[in-house]
């Protein structure tokens, strides 16, 4: 199951982080998880938000470089070797993982880690033919 | 359509021969009239009666800009003060302006080579003219001015700036033709894409751009977003203002009024003349202005000449579109390049538009070049290495055409300064 994650070209100049979120709030959307990739020259955040659609346009609007992007969203066992026993499943299949990044909710409970994959069809496949419970967009915002 | 058959089209021996008894009376006043053209050409040991053909043009000193600051304000004007019926200012980076007197005849005579201009872009009597070219001291708005009422079109007197009020005159009084610089037609283009409005609500047919160095890529880009032709002027203060040259819609260079300014190439180097087809410095020489004659101006402008009957049947000289000027070249690291052809190299990637900044740098005595460019939709990916691989993309093209090697920075969407008159594009920041 493959959900929608909004990438946000941001320049490592000060404030522009908050540019974008500000944006995003002023437009009322939550978000619901998001990562940050850095270079010395610019970064790329990455988010997981109700109505991405609006958000890429809030964004826009505002003057950023916006992408929407696939990605997948697993839950994992919080427990050691929770993310290596879904890793090594698309190692085995030969999928490249391009990025990864999680957010736990309560401890103890389940993790819920994104995956930017290469073939994300057949990670799906590979995935839940393991028993492995991808997570819908709609499960990803009720968390 | 041509506005002035006449001229535009005479046959070239009867042109030379125009030009010859033009270039002896506009000499013997210089020399009578302005002490400090006949201070040099006594210097030079030349006198008035020593042109005797059109080569003899080389016999005379050149002008340069600084010259005429030297004149500051009124000492290059050739007739009585109350003569002068107009003054414009040339701006300069450093110092005093450049001062320009016409007098009426002068007025007269820009307003026809304006007339000529407009008309090779398509402009009739039945054309709304939309003026965005500066007003005031600068010669580009009132030099369209003159050019669209000699023709008897309908002049929209909106100068340089406020876009949103540019694009609403635009729309509701349905301009043909938009004058301005290359840069700012291009930045109302974007605003009105940004506002929803397409080609279909607007009604201009054509464009005629100048008073900065502008690329291929750059015309297409502004044809294709406005779906209007887009013709190159050229011209400059010291000699009258716009109107010196105009592109006609075979695109294939820039007529010249050589009937008005007689055109010569030199080398950079020597300032020796050199022949036609060569690439050099154009200097112009002014055959009729009376307020404040021009001898041999060097323009600094780098261009060459081509004769021959145009496809559009006139008989006036073309340049080719100025690629650089002789002061703007930059010295890399030893290497003479223009910042046009950066920016041809640039433009030649897909996806990049044609907003660029380049910046020099000497952080440890050596140059350093820097590009910056916007990203775009079609260059931004969310993934860090493909915006590693298009940064180095850009590095090894632009490496590839001028031979240099530079850093490639991307910054966000419309961060780099959009201009309303002349793009500032170039930041040399070494301390030379």
């Amino acid at each position: 199951m493959k959900i929608k994650q909004i990438s946000v070209f941001l320049e490592n100049k000060k404030g522009r982080l908050l540019e974008a979120t500000e944006a995003l709030a002023k437009a009322g959307i939550n978000i619901r998880a998001l990562s940050i990739a850095d270079t010395s020259e610019f970064g790329i955040l990455r988010l997981i938000v109700p109505e991405p659609e609006r958000a890429k346009e809030v964004l826009e609007t505002s003057n950023f470089s916006v992408r929407e992007t696939e990605v997948i969203a697993v839950g994992v066992p919080d427990r050691p070797g929770g993310l290596a026993s879904i890793l090594s499943i698309l190692n085995n299949a030969e999928i490249n993982v391009e990025y990864v990044y999680a957010f736990v909710q309560k401890s103890g409970e389940k993790a819920v880690v994104v995956l930017k994959i290469e073939d994300p069809a057949a990670g799906i496949k590979a995935l839940s033919e393991r028993g492995i419970i991808l997570l819908s967009s709609l499960d990803v915002l009720k968390l | 359509m041509i506005w002035n058959k006449e001229a535009e089209c005479m046959a070239f021996e009867e042109r030379e021969s125009l030009q010859l008894e033009r270039l002896k009376t506009v000499v013997k006043k210089t020399y009578e009239n302005v002490p400090y053209y006949k201070k040099r050409f006594d210097e030079l040991k030349v006198k008035p009666e020593d042109i005797k053909t059109l080569k003899d043009i080389s016999k005379l000193p050149f002008t340069a800009k600084a010259d005429l600051r030297e004149g500051y304000p009124f000492g290059m004007f050739a007739v009585p003060f109350h003569e002068i019926v107009e003054i414009h200012t040339s701006s300069g980076t450093t110092g005093k302006p450049v001062v320009a007197g016409y007098t009426l005849k002068d007025i007269q005579v820009w307003g026809e080579v304006m007339a000529r201009a407009l008309t090779m872009v398509g402009a009739t009597k039945d054309d709304i003219i939309q003026n965005g070219y500066g007003y005031g001291m600068f010669t580009g708005g009132i030099g369209v001015h003159y050019g669209a009422q000699r023709i008897g079109a309908t002049v929209v007197p909106i100068s340089a700036g406020n876009t949103k009020r540019q694009l609403e005159i635009m729309l509701d009084f349905g301009s043909t033709i938009l004058t301005c610089t290359p840069s700012y037609a291009l930045h109302l283009a974007e605003v009105a894409v940004e506002q929803g409005i397409t080609s279909k609500d607007i009604k201009l047919k054509a464009g005629c751009f100048g008073a900065e160095v502008w690329t291929e890529k750059m015309r297409d880009a502004i044809e294709s977003k406005f779906n209007l032709v887009a013709l190159n002027i050229y011209g400059l203060t010291e000699l009258i203002g716009p109107g010196v040259a105009q592109e006609c819609e075979d695109k294939s260079g820039l007529h010249i009024s050589e009937d008005h300014f007689y055109p010569e190439i030199v080398s950079t180097d020597t300032l020796e003349p050199l022949p036609e087809g060569e690439k050099g410095e154009l200097v112009l020489t002014s055959l009729t202005r009376d307020g404040m004659p021009m001898i041999r101006f060097r323009t600094r402008d780098i261009t060459f000449l081509k004769r021959g009957v145009c496809k559009c049947g006139r008989t006036l000289v073309k340049i080719e579109r100025i690629t650089g000027r002789s002061d703007d070249m930059l010295k890399i690291r030893g290497v003479l390049i223009f910042p046009s052809q950066i920016e041809k190299a640039l433009l030649e990637i897909k996806g990049i538009e044609p907003h660029y900044q380049i910046i020099v740098t000497r952080p440890h005595h050596l140059d350093e070049l820097e590009v910056q460019v916007e990203t775009s939709k079609e260059i931004f990916s969310d993934e860090i290495r493909h915006i590693e691989t298009m940064k180095k993309k850009i590095e090894s093209h632009i490496e590839k055409s001028i031979g240099l090697r530079v850093k490639a920075t991307l910054v966000e969407p419309k961060t780099l300064p959009r201009s309303e008159g002349k793009a500032k594009r170039v930041f040399d920041k070494r301390e030379l």
